[in-house]
């Protein structure tokens, strides 16, 4: 549920996570290099043995952090009364891998079910750590969704998870201040670099958006301009390519604003950036659909200004969208009960779960909820009254397709800092230092014993 | 405050040959020194000022700690209602890592200052062979950061079937080898050999001699023991961090920075002023055992500083 950007904002904030960050490291060593076949080889099971199965009596264990999840496992256990669902918070977002690759490490206490975020799937995908869902009936289900949650979901052609949250991406923007200033809702990333310049020299102290280096954002912005840097080729063997041509088209036009220091350098969900959020003084946020919620509870002195526009893209007129966060479920190999956790991931990823979910303020990956008139019908007064949702469901439906993340992307995204993040705070080329990054993490990659290729 | 003390200074500089003078040197009339208080004011401003910053905003609302200044105090003083939250949100959860909390310091540092003790006290004062090795495994103990050995703790409990207990946390906590080695230099100079002997030819047993002599003597190098132990477990956040993974066994650290996290997720409700008012509460106890403790403490550090 925390999307790949607060994960990763929140990670850079405290020493101590930042040891947990070294820590996953740790704990892939030996996950991948031992890594002997992919996730696929995994039981078959019919939907009426899921069906039977939980009509037993049984337990399991689900670790997740999603608010919405006390409800939906309320929910379950209300329609399944024999089972019992012990809900765990052991952490959000990397610190829960952690804790999850330790497990999986000892061979013992590792959960029947856990949340997995979309980028941090392949890690636990490829290393054979989780229950492939190929043969639980569950392949028709992937038309529920929209293509790309599709896309995320499926590791090296087999189904290992099922979705949650979704974020695909939007701009958010403060309309009094782009009244104020005068500012045009921009459509094209040419336009928003336009903004971002006239703002910041009408009020030294009004920025377009605030970006300190962001992975979850640079990988994403990465792939709405078309970029696909990493191809997954079976269980060890992994190419990335450093000559990405949306690598460098997002990271030219970013260019402009880093270097030109027109980007806030507010930490991401600290309270400053809060504050600056609700009085204005960022205008504008690219971000995941997920955010309507934190803005409403977060940035409250921003009520009434926020308002929600499709993602300006590089080509006019064509609308193009990426994924940035949301979550996966995966059944955790070596579960007890694997048709019971299946079943568990099942109602929570189709109807109940997902209304659920909706209904608590989380962004839905189920295609009929996202245009169904009473989500499409929202109005909420934050957003002026504004039909957020008609925006944000056909921002998942214009999700770009073809992205995979690095099966070591958690580890990736934790060495972020050394390379593009360096570049943010001394105002250099982030193209070149974007390609520093992908080849430290190339690196990375071969130590662990995956066969990179570099291009 | 450096301001002030400028003026007199310059004019104590001016009476600098007097110092040379074979006048007996007094503590207490050291000359005052700008640049040393300035430096020294700028030092407790930095260490005041994040304990400054934690209380004025433990007294504001969610949506005041946005919106007004964060170095003052501003709108509603919502302390007090603050507190109140704190202790009853989800269940009164924070109650119960306080509990939690307690238990691992009084266990695991209650019983990591016994540990040293009596293995310091043995060291200290009986002879057998080999002492040298066990100083040398002591000293090379210290040189080792707790942290580093945290998960492959963590794999070998896993094996032995005890992650997620409270022994988990409190286990590796008795294990103190800077403890040890203090209270093993500290019995060392504060016991006298004859007191020792005298109690030996009186009929006393080594035990009887231990507690009823010897601990007297070492209390102060207990308390410091047992002041570095206390807080070190109470602060302690990456152990339980990695060896827990039931909410109800947290301490009070792990649970707090599940509290902070619920802002970072989407549809949950950040809670900050109930994390910045749980923190106000949790170093309220730390801050009373050391103005408890102080003057053990003091007289524990100074020990061993002077040959008498």
């Amino acid at each position: 549920m925390t999307a790949t950007t607060r994960a990763a904002r929140a990670w850079r904030r405290g020493a101590a996570t930042l040891a947990v960050g070294a820590l996953a490291a740790v704990g892939m060593t030996a996950c991948s290099s031992s890594s002997s076949g992919s996730a696929s080889s995994g039981s078959t099971a019919s939907s009426s043995d899921i069906a039977a199965a939980l009509q037993k009596k049984s337990t399991i264990t689900v670790w997740a952090w999603a608010p919405q999840d006390k409800d939906i496992v309320a929910a379950f256990e209300k329609k399944y009364p024999n089972v019992t669902v012990n809900l765990v918070n052991a952490g959000t977002s990397t610190t829960q891998y952690t804790k999850l690759q330790n497990a999986i490490k000892a061979g013992s206490g590792v959960p029947d079910v856990a949340q997995i975020e979309y980028y941090a799937l392949p890690q636990f995908a490829v290393s054979g750590s989780v229950q492939s869902l190929d043969g639980y009936g569950f392949d028709s289900l992937k038309s529920d969704y929209a293509s790309a949650v599709g896309d995320a979901i499926t590791v090296n052609g087999s189904l290992d998870a099922l979705p949650q949250d979704t974020g695909p991406m939007a701009l958010f923007y403060n309309e009094k201040i782009f009244k104020q200033y005068g500012l045009t809702v921009p459509t094209t990333w040419d336009q928003y670099v336009a903004d971002a310049v006239k703002l910041h020299a009408a009020n030294s102290s009004e920025y377009i958006t605030s970006d300190t280096g962001d992975p979850g954002f640079a990988t994403s912005m990465t792939w709405q301009a078309g970029g696909k840097p990493f191809t997954v080729n079976g269980a060890t063997s992994v190419t990335i390519n450093t000559a990405d041509a949306g690598t460098q088209k997002w990271a030219t036009e970013w260019d402009q604003m880093e270097e030109k220091g027109l980007l806030a350098q507010t930490a991401g969900w600290s309270s400053q950036w809060f504050t600056q959020l609700g009085n204005g003084q960022i205008a504008t946020l690219v971000t995941g659909a997920w955010m309507p919620d934190n803005l409403e509870t977060s940035a409250a002195a921003g009520n009434g200004d926020w308002r929600v526009a499709p993602m300006p893209t590089y080509t006019a007129g064509t609308a193009a969208s990426a994924e940035n966060g949301g979550s996966s479920y995966a059944v955790m190999k070596g579960s007890s009960n694997a048709l019971v956790a299946a079943g568990f991931v099942q109602f929570l990823a189709t109807q109940p779960g997902e209304q659920i979910l909706a209904n608590e303020g989380g962004f839905p990956a189920l295609t009929s909820i996202l245009n169904s008139s009473s989500f499409l019908d929202q109005d909420p007064a934050y957003f002026g009254g504004q039909k957020i949702n008609e925006v944000l469901s056909s921002a998942a439906a214009s999700v770009l397709g073809g992205w995979s993340y690095m099966p070591f992307q958690v580890y990736a995204n934790s060495i972020f800092p050394d390379t593009v993040g360096k570049a943010y705070s001394n105002k250099t080329d982030i193209y070149a230092a974007m390609q520093a990054w992908y080849k430290a993490s190339a690196a990375y990659g071969t130590q662990q014993g995956f066969t990179v290729t570099t291009k | 405050m450096a301001v002030t003390e400028q003026a007199p200074s310059a004019a104590r500089r001016s009476a600098r040959p007097a110092r040379g003078s074979r006048k007996a040197w007094n503590p207490n009339k050291r000359r005052k020194s700008p640049m040393l208080t300035a430096v020294m004011t700028l030092g407790l401003i930095y260490s005041l000022l994040p304990l400054f910053w934690l209380i004025v905003n433990a007294s504001k609302t969610q949506s005041n700690l946005f919106s007004t200044n964060g170095l003052w105090f501003g709108g509603h003083f919502a302390l007090f209602e603050n507190i109140k939250q704190t202790l009853t949100y989800s269940n009164g959860e924070f109650l119960h890592w306080f509990g939690n909390t307690l238990i691992y310091v009084v266990v695991g540092a209650g019983g990591a200052t016994f540990l040293s003790t009596v293995g310091g006290y043995g060291l200290a004062k009986f002879d057998f062979p080999g002492k040298r090795g066990v100083l040398a495994v002591v000293l090379g103990a210290v040189a080792i950061p707790g942290t580093v050995l945290v998960v492959p703790t963590f794999l070998m409990f896993s094996k032995m079937g005890i992650t997620n207990t409270y022994w988990s946390v409190i286990i590796p906590s008795l294990i103190n080898p800077f403890g040890l080695y203090l209270m093993w230099i500290f019995a060392r100079d504060a016991i006298p050999k004859e007191l020792l002997e005298a109690a030996r030819v009186d009929g006393a047993k080594e035990w009887r001699i231990f507690f009823s002599i010897s601990l007297k003597l070492l209390r102060p190098g207990m308390i410091t023991v047992l002041l570095f132990a206390v807080v070190a477990t109470w602060n302690n956040y990456f152990l339980p961090l990695i060896m827990i993974n039931k909410p109800s066994l947290y301490p009070l650290t792990v649970g707090l920075y599940q509290w902070n996290a619920l802002s970072q997720t989407a549809g949950g409700t950040p809670i900050f002023n109930l994390v910045l008012t749980g923190s106000v509460l949790m170093i309220v106890p730390i801050m009373v055992v050391f103005l408890v403790m102080q003057r053990y403490w003091q007289s524990g550090l100074a020990a061993g500083s002077v040959k008498q």
